[in-house]
């Protein structure tokens, strides 16, 4: 399978030579070659090959100094719209998505989060009225939404049935974002920047050939881009002092000046924190690759959170005087989230957020005590009442 | 690195905890522990006849690898076994002993103040683990040398914390003894692989903590509920158990480095040492609160563990002394 997949990358090569056409029309070649997500089926990108070869290719084509699709660019188009639309599109959405989705031409983003609706996003508020054109019109207010400015599609969940419990009524569609219905403001943070947005939807149509999966059933489709967004934050492999803790234990080794022994006790700590971090990470990854999945796997971002937050925090306070400082408080709109590229207190503050996006550092710790640990739920009010009647 | 367990570990595991499990279980012990009496020297005998002490012998296929799945059982099932000192800590100058051993060596670590002139050792050796069934000493001596000691010394029992890990004071006069080496490095050696391996007997009584507590909050009812579904609870033991997930991996790690003589073994074991020395006591301090009064009593185990897992603090290096370690070990320098 190894040398079928080299083989099939160098015809790749000879047939569409990076250096002699666009980087688009490489890009597109090799998506039609099924070497973009080996993984995926035939004629979709892929060649229903096993995941862990696409290690291969993508060796080969770096060498031969391919261009790539810039992943972390499109990572919602990639980490959560990809594995939706593969699970639930009709042939005829994933023939029209897949492709620009994967070479970057069409940047995708997530209409989930709504002000009301956040840890509890299931009680969500943006409505969607089916119209006898077989068109939607959805009308509410979406948050936390990274690249909207710079999207050509959305994936958007919506209530549907107002009159039925709130998990049930939701339906999940693809959002075209330059519909004139479609407003996006950025929303700036307590780093000065603007990584994420507010986007307003008014009137915004839909026709239902953009819908995944059934009308109602969008909170099971949810759960798959859910799932590949836990997967995707705080699983990198890293050496040892690879990551934060490298960052600050170099300034600990360059500048003496900084040292008292209160904070040399504290640094210590920190280090065999990112140490076990990094070996348990390390043993998830031997457990998948040996075929034996453990529930350690809901803890990543739960302890990738606390230790990132406590290890900014440390280096602010070491600096001293330089902690007193902060680089750049321009409301700027980032393209990429870059923790070492800026100073010692973005890293503090931007941390902040490794608690909250992608599932509160609260829920995870309800979903490791009730669905590793055994634990029974707490009473809930809200389940089998219908959403209309639900407090707000 | 291999951070999982093979097949054997996990066969040699299952049996272990049979054994344990029907041999020792925690009332005997709590009833042994009531009683003071200390080791059960009929369960030493099976542990022996199952071929604990030779898990040591390269021909047996064993390693260190399998002797930290022991300690992981012990630390499950606080049997009350020489193994820390038989086959940890004497075992790793001696290799697999027929004779029970031990290291002489203060429990809470410091320097050797036995003297020895002339193949004859004189000196008292404190607060010493698995000493009162030890047939022969591993004696080290002022500069770091060790002897054999089989004789012509006196063995005095301590009243001591751990109620299953009895300590005891050990005084040498004039004891012949025979040489094994004038190496420091073989004692240094020893106290490595000695944290090492209670790394894993950590994890095995954090784990137990952490069973314990899920298992009573899940039957226990107060305010018409179960008590495990209070969120205030439940995130606490989430906590604890991200915490025993990562002394796994970290034990393991230790383990897998002492059994391949990895260069960076004295790293691995300061992190193991450190992380599951603090986890261990923050389970056994959670098990006894999230009991409530039934965890205050005697007649409950959860005290056990605690006086195990706090004595375990201490031993052999505190988690500060492991993280002092580090900063030479890895250039982050005071």
């Amino acid at each position: 399978m190894t040398e079928e997949l080299r083989t099939r990358v160098h015809e790749l090569l000879e047939r569409t030579p990076p250096q002699d056409v666009d980087p688009i029309d490489f890009l597109r070649a090799r998506f039609d070659a099924g070497l973009a997500w080996v993984h995926f089926p035939v004629g979709l990108g892929g060649l229903g090959a096993p995941r862990a070869l696409q290690a291969v290719v993508d060796a080969e084509l770096a060498a031969a100094g391919a261009p790539d699709n810039d992943p972390r660019r499109i990572g919602i188009g990639l980490g959560m719209a990809a594995p939706t639309i593969l699970r639930y599109g009709t042939e005829e959405q994933q023939r029209r998505w897949l492709r620009p989705l994967w070479t970057g031409e069409e940047v995708w983003c997530q209409l989930f989060s709504e002000p009301g609706a956040g840890s509890d996003l299931a009680a969500l508020a943006t409505r969607a009225v089916p119209g006898p054109d077989g068109v939607w019109t959805v009308d509410g207010q979406k948050v936390w939404t990274s690249t909207a400015h710079t999207a050509r599609w959305a994936i958007l969940i919506a209530r549907t049935d107002p009159a039925v419990p709130k998990h049930r009524g939701i339906t999940y569609f693809v959002c075209d974002m330059t519909d004139p219905g479609v407003e996006v403001r950025p929303l700036r943070q307590l780093t000065g920047e603007a990584e994420f947005n507010e986007v307003f939807l008014t009137g915004v149509r839909i026709p239902d050939t953009d819908r995944l999966g059934a009308v109602g059933e969008g909170w099971q489709v949810a759960q798959t881009t859910l799932n590949n967004e836990r997967v995707s934050i705080g699983g990198q492999r890293m050496p040892r002092e690879g990551g934060l803790i490298g960052m600050v234990a170099d300034t600990w080794r360059t500048r003496p000046e900084l040292r008292t022994p209160e904070l040399h006790q504290r640094l210590l700590a920190h280090w065999v924190d990112a140490e076990v971090l990094r070996l348990t990470g390390e043993r998830l990854r031997q457990q998948l690759a040996a075929g034996q999945p453990g529930p350690e796997g809901a803890g990543g971002k739960l302890g990738f959170a606390r230790l990132a937050q406590q290890l900014t925090g440390f280096e602010v306070e070491l600096l001293g005087e330089e902690g007193l400082g902060y680089d750049d408080w321009s409301f700027v709109r980032p393209e990429l989230v870059d923790f070492t590229g800026r100073e010692a207190g973005y890293r503090y503050l931007r941390a902040k957020g490794n608690s909250i996006e992608g599932g509160t550092s609260e829920v995870l710790r309800n979903i490791i005590a009730e669905r590793v640990l055994g634990l029974p739920p707490e009473p809930r009010t809200d389940k089998d009442v219908p959403w209309k009647e639900l407090s707000r | 690195m291999n951070l999982l367990y093979t097949e054997v570990e996990e066969e040699l595991r299952a049996s272990l905890r049979d054994l344990l499990t029907d041999r020792s279980p925690i009332d005997a012990v709590l009833a042994r522990a009531t009683a003071q009496q200390g080791y059960d020297p009929s369960l030493w005998r099976e542990l022996t006849q199952l071929g604990v002490p030779e898990l040591l012998a390269p021909e047996a296929g064993g390693s260190w690898r399998e002797v930290a799945v022991v300690m992981e059982e012990l630390g499950r099932s606080l049997a009350p076994t020489p193994v820390l000192g038989s086959v940890v800590l004497a075992g790793s100058v001696l290799g697999p002993a027929e004779r029970t051993a031990t290291l002489a060596v203060p429990f809470s670590l410091g320097a050797p103040t036995v003297r020895a002139e002339g193949g004859a050792l004189t000196g008292t050796v404190t607060s010493v683990a698995d000493a009162l069934t030890a047939d022969q000493l591993v004696v080290p001596v002022e500069g770091g040398a060790l002897y054999l000691v089989e004789s012509g010394f006196t063995v005095t029992p301590r009243t001591s914390l751990d109620l299953t890990r009895p300590l005891a004071d050990v005084v040498l006069a004039q004891a012949p003894g025979q040489l094994l080496t004038e190496d420091p490095a073989v004692l240094a050696q020893a106290l490595l692989t000695g944290a090492g391996m209670l790394a894993s007997e950590q994890l095995g009584l954090a784990e137990r903590c952490l069973a314990m507590t899920v298992e009573y909050l899940r039957e226990r009812r107060q305010f018409n509920r179960p008590l495990g579904s209070f969120q205030a609870l439940k995130h606490r033991l989430a906590d604890l158990w991200l915490e025993v997930v990562g002394a796994r991996a970290a034990a393991r790690a230790a383990a897998d480095a002492l059994a391949t003589g990895a260069p960076d073994a004295a790293v691995t074991v300061a992190v193991a040492a450190s992380h599951c020395g603090t986890v261990a006591v923050r389970a056994a301090e959670e098990c006894v609160q999230l009991h409530g009064g039934i965890g205050m009593t005697w007649e409950h185990p959860a005290h056990l563990y605690l006086k195990r897992a706090k004595a375990d603090q201490l031993a052999l290096g505190t988690p500060g002394r492991h993280r002092t370690a580090l900063a030479e070990l890895v250039n982050l320098p005071a």
